[in-house]
């Protein structure tokens, strides 16, 4: 094959420094053993991760995030399974249609859907409470998981489901022996890339959170609006090593490219 | 096939959602947008296309929209020059590198962008990474303003967005028939006249489509403006937010927000309509 030359690679090295620089500036910089934003040089320190354990308003937040993520994840998939098996294999009026509503909250702007559910919960007395939190991140994600456990289904061999039947098989162990093993990695990715865009969400839900009930970023905002310090910094480092660990996670099950390239459109 | 229920029955409970939580919404803020706001007392009155005429006619509103929507596309033009290139090199890589770099330019898009956000605020801040090295290395005179500024925004979104112009030019890149090239190589055509008559005719499609998804990110972002741009720089998003729940204006940030959305939508439904008629030959 061809290669790069050296000048290809020479935009490849400043095109992944520009992609990395701000996160190897936010992990550096936590480790600071100064009360400022200096760029630790010669000593690091671990002070500002402590700190964390101190810190109130972040560990709630945190563990907010994860109990939200990890509901609205598994709600989300409860719902898209079936929805992607409808879709998937049968032709019905209409059938487009919903595909495209389905998939609509992806081009909706974030904000514009935060001014809708705020509107909407506000009149509906549910404004500020986790169901309606909840509700609102269960949308936001839904299409995500669909997307992935269309492409698990839609890319299978339908000559398999065929000689399966044709041997005899009952409409139920097809889908028990054959549907649902070919689904499987599909659903398992969906629900973590579901978490992780829970997890990362903030246009949206900042204009539903209220103190009582703030994810991880909707705090970080309000926090950065305020001062950025090291704390700030080192919640955001613990932030990266978790998504970074979710990753592997989602390589080693469904393949980190073929997630984020995605073929299931 | 015969069969006892619709097929479609599977897909109610996740119908029934989308009625609730978007269909209903969405309807009710188009209603609201149409109200009319009392400023004194702060109630909410009559029906009235007051809140529209604000967000289109006043110079205020019209400054946001159009630093708004000049900001994404600015965005949409670099991640073009960055991404496309980037694309094609990766493309060009061999087996293990290509994957892993791959998903190091990809991967950022799974970080929260508030996250992302930071870390430009700490690279650009007046006493940030980017001034203190260009003074330590004896560069330029003082330091650069790039927080609260239109290009901090535009680097910071650049970097948000970036990925996606990525994944959809290298996509288009995938459908590729790598003999082509070759063909062209072979006979005699040098690797720019390749790149410029075989690769950029056929990669032009994910460009376009990878466009449309940067400028609706750019166009929308919060986080990223508000972060960066601070107070005095507002966008549509940020400025919907403050009406929202700062001055508590609700149907003219209700107004605001379809605005975007009417906006975004026209473009994303024009462009598709381009890209259909003039591409559909490549749709594979």
């Amino acid at each position: 094959m061809n290669r790069n030359g050296p000048l290809s690679l020479l935009f490849h090295a400043f095109f992944v420094l520009f992609m990395l620089a701000p996160l190897l500036v936010i992990i550096w910089m936590s480790f600071t053993p100064e009360s400022l934003l200096v760029l630790p040089t010669t000593r690091l320190s671990l002070r500002w991760f402590y700190a964390i354990l101190n810190s109130r308003q972040f560990l709630d937040a945190f563990g907010f995030s994860i109990i939200l993520g990890v509901l609205a994840a598994t709600v989300a998939m409860l719902l898209a399974v079936p929805a992607a098996l409808a879709v998937a294999r049968h032709r019905f009026i209409g059938r487009e249609a919903i595909i495209a509503l389905f998939l609509s909250p992806l081009v909706i702007p974030h904000v514009v859907l935060g001014v809708a559910f705020l509107r909407f919960f506000t009149s509906a007395g549910v404004q500020g409470s986790f169901i309606g939190l909840l509700g609102s991140h269960v949308l936001v994600i839904f299409p995500y998981g669909l997307r992935l456990v269309l492409a698990s289904l839609v890319n299978a061999d339908p000559a398999l489901e065929r000689a399966a039947l044709s041997l005899g098989a009952s409409r139920w162990t097809l889908f028990r022996r054959l549907t649902l093993p070919l689904m499987i990695p599909g659903v398992a990715g969906g629900w973590v890339i579901s978490f992780i865009q829970s997890f990362d969400e903030v246009t949206m839900t900042v204009f539903v959170a209220t103190p009582s009930s703030m994810t991880l970023p909707v705090r970080m905002y309000h926090y950065i609006e305020e001062s950025i310090d090291p704390l700030v910094a080192s919640v955001s480092t613990v932030v990266i090593i978790g998504t970074f660990l979710l990753m592997l996670l989602v390589d080693r099950i469904y393949g980190l490219d073929r997630m984020l390239v995605g073929k299931g459109r | 096939m015969a069969r006892r229920a619709p097929h479609f029955l599977l897909s109610l409970p996740a119908l029934l959602l989308f009625a609730t939580l978007l269909v209903t919404p969405l309807v009710m803020t188009v209603v609201l947008s149409l109200r009319l706001f009392d400023l004194d007392t702060g109630s909410i009155g009559g029906f009235t296309l007051q809140n529209y005429l604000d967000a289109i006619g006043d110079p205020y509103y019209h400054g946001i929209f159009g630093r708004t929507l000049g900001i994404a596309v600015v965005t949409t033009l670099i991640c073009i020059l960055l991404g496309a290139p980037e694309a094609y090199i990766l493309s060009r890589m061999r087996s293990p590198w290509r994957s892993v770099f791959l998903i190091v330019c990809l991967s950022p898009l799974l970080i929260s962008v508030v996250v992302r956000t930071l870390g430009w605020a700490l690279l650009f801040g007046r006493n940030g990474v980017i001034n203190q090295a260009l003074g330590a290395l004896g560069i330029g005179g003082g330091p650069i303003p790039l927080l609260y500024t239109h290009h901090g925004v535009v680097i910071a979104l650049v970097h948000v967005a970036l990925p996606f112009m990525v994944i959809s030019v290298w996509a288009s890149l995938q459908r590729l028939d790598p003999r082509v090239a070759h063909a062209a190589v072979s006979l005699g055509a040098g690797q720019f006249t390749m790149f410029r008559r075989v690769i950029l005719p056929q990669i032009i499609p994910g460009i376009l489509s990878g466009s449309l998804i940067v400028f609706a990110m750019a166009a929308s972002a919060f986080a990223t403006p508000a972060i960066i741009g601070g107070r005095q720089l507002k966008v549509v998003a940020t400025a919907t937010y403050d009406e929202f729940l700062g001055t508590l204006n609700w149907p003219l940030g209700a107004a605001l927000a379809i605005c975007l959305l009417v906006i975004n939508a026209t473009i994303m439904l024009t462009y598709n309509r381009v890209l259909e008629r003039r591409y559909a030959r490549f749709a594979s």
